[in-house]
């Protein structure tokens, strides 16, 4: 399988699934089908899907201590530790798992690196990769915190606040104007951009493009094809939103409801969403629970002064000292060295 | 041994780091070429552990005769790996293949192969556990990137899982602390499962096993190497120290890799130790029975390793010492620091270490009793116990590569950087990047120092050896420091391959070099026996 079956093969994908809904509304007029069964059981099934992978991965041992150091370790006390990049302590390893997963740390280190002739090698500080990964998530972050204005009611504080900082261009933040461009959210239009870009680098970096699978492309389309769809709904083609949010409560409150005329774009858009929420845990974006449990990062390097304990450490067969002297018994007693037993 | 013709470094360096654009990786066969492999494992270097499936075999063969139920082994295996090793177990599920990795491994810089971007490394295995393992892959198979299990799939895995030094490097790039160094331990658990491990480790292991070190030294012999260095160090001193071996009641137990005693430049770092003990009047013994202070078993399984590493706890507990001391080395450390205690703790018939000289309390390691020499002589000479005269070094201009275990396994930075910088005044640090935390490997740790594999060393090796080159050109330096057994080894290979002039040495050589000891004789001559630094007139440029 090359890279263009795979773009190819997972573009199709989203566009069936987001297409199906068309049909379902169009031919069969299933909205009680996509407007509430759906939405529950992708619901149901990410919930399920994360909490039995996280199980899952509890399940398994963690035998040995094993972070990766990138600073200084903690020694004599007059050398500085690194008490981030090489904690020696819970605090240590708090303060590093928060920068990685609110800063991704580890991703800003990133380098690229140059061949020339010569032959010499470079290696540059490369921020693109970061740069995206950190648009990306927090702009998804945003969208779907603003998104709890149609679950709630009355809609909470932090997130009207929210939704006014990400309309900045619309009414201006200190001394910046507003465009008064019709509530424009940034996050939307970041979000597109950032997923955009995590496509392209796929296409047009040849390390990265050989390495990527169907299962890369697939999210990456999938997620577009949910903020192209809810930018068209919030800024060309209106639907109901009145009725989306009657929806939506009637959903938080299991109080399903079906209002009539939301409009098939909402549809599309909505089982977008299932389908995500539904592939979640089933797929690499667990990377989101992963990353709170890699031994690698969340462990102190404190190992050679707090006990760390093997659940499965079982006995091995070892070669005795009684053993080896036996065996070299009169080379060792002619070159003088001591014996147990002369 | 290697009469495989190495390409020359003009035609090593014609690399391309483009992949296919259109041909997959999954369709792309392995060819196991000579020059980039190290033998398969003799029988009898398996059976001497008790490992299964000895046979000879060839890895250029068609057959590799794999016993019947190959594939249940393997897939047995990895069922309790993965429920043995939360890091396996997650590493194999979470990467979303950004490819922050792809340009970090040494050994894809100095090959340009795909399939050394540690993502993919790992995709080999990972490919394999979503068929097996995941209902995804069970159904949609290539779509989602799984594969089956094929005896091609086997010599893949053999293939580029030793070509993996197990360096880390990857894993400090990773968002999700991806190590590949796990990914590879558990590929090699899985492999030698089936007997196919390769002899330049299966053959240490055996060594080390029965007779305490890995090159196979027996006790006798031991003694006359250190003899030899004994008189050595009386001909340039005109002192003789006077190690003990295997002595109950000393107050420490030494040990150092057993490379050191064997080989060049190493031998110039043991008997800068013997130098320092004897200077000190340290209560120390040598111990021929854990006489290796690497493990190759490390490189074997996590079994092996321990098994091996058994024995520096037993000599100190049978030697009745009060806490053991270690010399330089890389993975040693790894194991020391991240495993030791771990597997053959706890250690209640040992002491917190406290330094008899200084009366430094080793706060941390006071679990695992055992201290690193480099610590010891920092502490030493903070302390002011040292009388050192770095002008001998003069006449070397030093840079300092940090081995990968030390640094990525435990961040050791400062302590050798603070003893170096006191026993000579000349020393530049290599390029950003490519030091610390991102240090580069020597390309032939974890078990690939070979003289059959020699183009992939060269190749692995090159990404340090053109950083070192840089400051070479860029400050004339002439000798590379560091503080690994394979290092002192595999270095001075690779540095007369990519960097000609540039010699290596470990740290406790240049550290005797700069030391006085009371009642010595006027040094002419370095311990290399070559003369002392003032005396070269070319190095006064700063």
């Amino acid at each position: 399988m090359n890279f263009i079956s795979g773009i190819i093969l997972s573009f199709i994908t989203v566009l069936v699934l987001v297409f199906i809904p068309f049909f379902g509304m169009q031919v069969a007029n299933l909205q009680f089908v996509f407007g509430v069964i759906i939405p529950y059981a992708a619901i149901v099934l990410f919930l399920v899907g994360v909490v039995g992978r996280l199980l899952l991965w509890s399940f398994s041992a963690v035998p040995f201590r094993i972070p990766t150091t990138a600073g200084q370790q903690k020694s004599l006390p007059w050398i500085k530790p690194n008490k981030i990049e090489n904690p020696s302590s819970a605090a240590g390893v708090f303060g590093r798992m928060l920068l990685e997963i609110l800063l991704f740390r580890s991703l800003f280190r990133n380098s690229t690196m140059e061949f020339r002739e010569g032959p010499r090698v470079t290696y540059e500080w490369e921020k693109w990769l970061w740069l995206s990964a950190i648009l990306f998530h927090y702009s998804f972050a945003v969208v779907l915190i603003r998104h709890l204005r149609f679950f709630t009611q009355p809609v909470p504080a932090f997130v009207t606040m929210l939704e006014s900082l990400d309309a900045f261009m619309q009414t201006g933040i200190g001394p910046l104007p507003g465009l008064m461009l019709p509530g424009m959210y940034l996050s939307g239009i970041i979000l597109l951009a950032a997923a955009g870009y995590l496509f392209l680098r796929r296409v047009y970096i040849p390390t990265v493009r050989y390495i990527s699978l169907p299962t890369d492309y697939f999210p990456l389309f999938l997620i577009l094809a949910i903020a192209t769809t809810g930018i068209l709904m919030r800024y060309l083609l209106k639907v109901d939103v009145v009725g989306v949010k009657e929806l939506a409560l009637g959903l938080a409150t299991f109080h399903p409801v079906v209002p009539q005329g939301i409009g098939v774009l909402f549809y599309m858009h909505l089982f977008s969403v299932c389908c995500l929420f539904a592939y979640f845990p089933f797929s690499k974006l667990v990377h989101l629970g992963g990353v709170f449990l890699s031994p690698t990062r969340i462990m102190a390097n404190n190992n050679r002064f707090v006990r760390h304990v093997n659940p499965w450490n079982y006995p091995v067969k070892v070669h005795t000292y009684d053993e080896y002297e036996e065996e070299f018994r009169e080379k060792m007693v002619e070159a003088g060295i001591p014996v147990e037993k002369e | 041994m290697a009469d495989i013709k190495v390409p020359s470094p003009d035609e090593l360096s014609q690399i391309k780091h483009s992949p296919p654009l259109l041909k997959g990786w999954m369709s792309t066969p392995t060819v196991i070429k000579p020059g980039t492999y190290c033998y398969g494992a003799q029988p009898k270097n398996l059976e001497a552990v008790g490992f299964p499936n000895a046979r000879p075999w060839n890895p250029l063969d068609a057959d590799w005769k794999l016993p019947d139920n190959w594939k249940t082994i393997i897939i047995e295996g990895i069922r309790e790996r993965i429920s043995r090793f939360r890091s396996f177990h997650i590493f194999m599920d979470i990467c979303v293949r950004c490819g922050a990795c792809a340009d970090k491994c040494h050994f894809f810089i100095g090959s340009g192969d795909p399939k050394n971007m540690p993502v993919l490394r790992a995709e080999l295995l990972r490919s394999v556990y979503r068929r097996e393992f995941t209902t995804a892959g069970k159904i949609f198979r290539k779509m989602v990137g799984a594969r089956d299990l094929t005896e091609e799939v086997v010599k893949e895995w053999w293939s580029y899982f030793f070509q993996c030094t197990e360096c880390r490097r990857c894993s400090v790039f990773c968002p999700y602390g991806i190590d590949t160094a796990e990914v590879t331990i558990i590929a090699r658990e899985l492999l030698n499962l089936l007997g196919l491990n390769i002899d330049w480790i299966a053959g240490p292991v055996a060594n080390c096993f029965r007779k305490g070190n890995h090159l196979g030294i027996e006790p006798h012999a031991f003694k006359d190497m250190m003899d030899f260095f004994l008189d050595e160090i009386e001909g340039i001193t005109g002192i003789r120290p006077e190690p003990t071996f295997n002595r109950k009641g000393a107050e420490i137990l030494f040990i150092t890799p057993s490379g050191d005693v064997f080989a060049d430049p190493g031998t110039f770092t043991c008997m800068g130790y013997l130098m320092l003990f004897h200077q000190l009047g340290l209560d120390y013994t040598w111990s021929t029975y854990a006489s290796e202070g690497g493990n190759f078993g490390f490189f074997t399984s996590h079994e092996m390793m321990k098994r091996l590493n058994s024995k520096m706890y037993a000599e100190a507990k049978r030697l009745g010492v009060k806490w053991i001391l270690g010399g330089e080395c890389g993975h040693m450390w790894r194991v020391v620091n991240q495993y030791m205690e771990t597997m053959n703790g706890p250690v209640d018939f040992l002491e917190e270490p406290v330094s008899p000289i200084t009366g430094t309390r080793f706060e941390n390691a006071s679990v695992t009793k055992m201290v690193h020499l480099v610590e010891f002589t920092a502490d030493l000479i903070r302390n002011g116990k040292l009388k050192l005269d770095p002008s001998r070094n003069d006449h070397l201009t030093v840079t300092f590569h940090d081995s990968c275990n030390t640094a990525r396994g435990m961040g050791f930075f400062e302590e050798p950087r603070y003893v170096l910088q006191s026993v000579c005044n000349n020393f530049f640090e290599m390029p950003e990047g490519t030091i610390r935390e991102q240090t580069f490997c020597c390309g032939s740790g974890s078990g690939l120092n070979a003289g059959e594999n020699m183009e992939l060393r060269m190749r692995g090796g090159f990404p340090r050896a053109n950083a070192v080159k840089y400051v070479q050109e860029k400050h004339g330096v002439n000798m590379l420091a560091n503080i690994c057994a394979i290092d002192r080894a595999a270095l001075s290979t690779l540095m007369e391959y990519w960097a000609p002039e540039v010699g290596v040495t470990g740290l406790h050589e240049l550290v005797a070099n700069a030391l006085i000891i009371d009642g010595e004789i006027e040094r002419t001559t370095n311990l290399r026996g070559e003369p002392l630094g003032g005396e070269t007139e070319e190095e006064t440029e700063e």
